[in-house]
């Protein structure tokens, strides 16, 4: 039986995504992201032999044919203001965004 | 007699040196082609379609007609002067709204990047332009890559298949293969993650190709799955193909990922013929696994066999290439083909949800209009609002297969059937093994253009739309679909070539061969339901 996603663990990844649904996409989404997790339940019985190792790039990357490495010195980009004007908001050379939140962490010395 | 816009990109490189023609006169023939055929633009939120919409074929999220003609001028004046402007002097092309291009729109066809200009421009279209092609704009695609027939595009209308403008053209380069078929274009800059070349070539019945990866740099492409993605060239046939691929092959210091390997000369080995060639059949790719039809979330699976058209135009193709001299060798075996979309549901979502993190409303892109007090509910208003639901869903499934808990279960088994995968190749390509194939020839897709809305919503039939053609992402390898075929219904049957590592040559000069063996055949004469 394949694993389904309940509800507070769906919320906990929607919390973790930065993303904020309402109802009826939550509903969708749920449902395809069970869909899927149903259709993956398959890597499960694979029969991987043992050693088999993992592999983050189809072709391989013998030295010879990768990339040299450059030389780590800086270059200055011509149009820094061509990115600025990107910015929903910005203010002098900064990009403007509202307050950070934090919370902070209870350590020695904190107890009152 | 041939109009400039049904020409294909190698003829109007003849003409312009024989100067039957300018580069100005080819651009306007372009423009007035995409003026005649492709209707409104995909923008957001645009209403219900009118009935004149329906009839239209929508590649285009951004025309630029202007950058067009000024960059046509250049090249008549360096004609003029007797200057070399480049082999791709004065061709159109299309580019896949994924590439950032300077000073255009760069949308991923997602509204969180709809008013972003790219401040600079991607590698592949960098060297389209500076071997002399001239770029008519950029069309659409599925929202960020994420899907197969283009519907789920931020940008609506969203491209229609040129053949029959009820279907979808694929995707989720449908805008890129669309305005080939239609003839907007002889050229298009696409990607292809899982099958995202190949599936929309094979459904709007023209050539694409996916390169080996690391073959074309991704340098400025928008990421979905950074191990996966590959950038490719989508023509009407191999040797337009291989004119594109040839201006855009090769290591760039920009990204890391690109192979120093020699670019052969692709339209000389084209012409070669193919005697003693060997070529693969392996039944693993003449059945598809679906999940189970009733839908029971259990894992179960159903074989079936490909609709017996589509064998057929394969199975036809394989005597094409034999009566030309090659080897067809039966029964290759490829077991863990199967394991394609499973693997690729967890490889390509962990990455995607990494790749996905960047947008945020902070240094460029949308942001939420509404006032937000705190930095963390700015991010999540602005990407809820700024996210189509595919994106969303894609986050979220990478974000849970790759959680600590998981990862072991989903995303590091999931690299390791990856290794199988390619395994399977190695041992079908291998010159010293028991099979020794210089390609497999398969289908490219289980079915052919399905209709627009039958399948949109189903985030897991929609994604085995792919079966057949993400087997080489996993592994790296190149592989190209080539019209073979005309369905019942009057639909493109793609057919595929998939080769070692490095070996477009041989892909192109196989799909050359072919092309020129069946040139005479009667489904070549069918027309798209867009000249008819």
């Amino acid at each position: 039986m394949a694993e389904t996603l309940d509800r507070e663990t769906f919320d906990h990844l929607v919390e973790l995504a930065a993303l904020e649904l309402d109802e009826i996409q939550a509903e969708y989404l749920r449902r395809e992201l069970n869909a899927q997790l149903a259709s993956i339940a398959e890597l499960a019985a694979i029969p991987i032999p043992e050693g088999t190792e993992a592999s983050l790039h189809g072709i391989d990357y013998p030295l010879s044919r990768s990339a040299q490495p450059r030389s780590d010195e800086w270059q200055p980009y011509d149009d820094p203001d061509g990115i600025l004007a990107q910015a929903p908001q910005t203010e002098g050379r900064y990009f403007v965004v509202p307050d950070i939140p934090h919370t902070r962490i209870q350590g020695k010395g904190d107890e009152q | 007699m041939t109009h400039l816009h049904q020409r294909s990109a190698y003829e109007l490189a003849q003409m312009l040196r024989n100067k039957e023609t300018s580069a100005l006169e080819i651009t306007e023939a372009a423009l007035a082609r995409i003026e005649a055929v492709d209707g409104v633009p995909g923008q957001i939120g645009y209403g219900d379609l009118s009935e004149a919409d329906q009839n239209k074929v929508h590649a285009f999220i951004t025309l630029t007609a202007e950058r067009a003609r000024q960059q046509a001028q250049q090249i008549d004046k360096q004609l003029a002067a007797g200057e070399d402007p480049g082999p791709l002097a004065g061709i159109p092309f299309t580019v896949k709204d994924i590439f950032c291009v300077k000073g255009t729109p760069s949308t991923a066809a997602s509204k969180i990047l709809a008013n972003f200009t790219a401040p600079y421009t991607a590698t592949p279209v960098a060297r389209l332009e500076s071997a002399g092609a001239v770029m008519l704009g950029k069309v659409n695609l599925d929202e960020f890559t994420y899907g197969s027939s283009n519907e789920s595009s931020a940008f609506q209308p969203s491209p229609r298949n040129p053949w029959k403008l009820d279907r979808v053209p694929g995707g989720s380069s449908g805008g890129s293969t669309a305005s080939v078929a239609a003839q907007e274009a002889p050229l298009s800059l696409g990607t292809d993650t899982a099958g995202s070349i190949r599936q929309p070539a094979a459904f709007c019945g023209v050539v694409g190709m996916k390169p080996t990866y690391g073959r074309v740099s991704r340098y400025g492409l928008i990421a979905f799955g950074s191990s996966l993605d590959c950038p490719g060239p989508i023509a009407r046939d191999t040797r337009d193909a291989a004119l594109m691929l040839q201006a855009m092959a090769g290591a760039d210091p920009r990204d890391s990922t690109t192979a120093r390997v020699d670019v052969p000369d692709y339209l000389a080995e084209i012409e070669k013929d193919i005697k003693g060639m060997r070529i693969g059949l392996s039944p693993d790719y003449f059945r598809i696994s679906f999940p189970a039809a009733d839908g029971a979330a259990d894992g179960s699976y159903q074989d079936q066999a490909l609709p017996a058209e589509i064998e057929a135009a394969v199975r036809k193709a394989a005597e094409v290439l034999r009566a030309l001299g090659a080897e067809i060798v039966e029964d290759v075996p490829m077991p863990n083909s199967r394991y394609g979309i499973p693997a690729y549901f967890v490889i390509s979502r962990v990455e995607a949800a990494s790749n996905l993190h960047r947008f945020d409303g902070v240094k460029y892109g949308y942001r939420t209009g509404d006032k937000m007090m705190d930095l963390r509910d700015q991010y999540k208003r602005t990407r809820n609002e700024g996210f189509g639901l595919q994106p969303k869903l894609r986050i979220l499934m990478g974000m849970y297969v790759s959680a600590a808990q998981y990862s072991e279960q989903y995303y590091q088994r999931a690299l390791q059937v990856r290794t199988l995968i390619r395994r399977d190749y190695e041992a079908a390509f291998d010159p010293h093994g028991k099979y020794r194939v210089d390609a497999l020839l398969t289908p490219t897709t289980p079915t052919t253009a399905f209709k627009i809305g039958d399948v949109y919503g189903d985030s897991v039939l929609m994604q085995y739309a792919d079966q057949l053609t993400v087997p080489a992402n996993h592994a790296g390898v190149p592989g190209i679909s080539l019209p073979g075929g005309i369905d019942q219904d009057g639909l493109p049957i793609g057919i595929q070539l998939l080769g070692p590592d490095f070996s477009e040559a041989n892909l192109l000069r196989i799909g050359r061969s072919y092309e020129l063996a069946t040139a005479d055949a009667a489904w070549r004469k069918a027309l798209p339901e867009i000249d008819g």
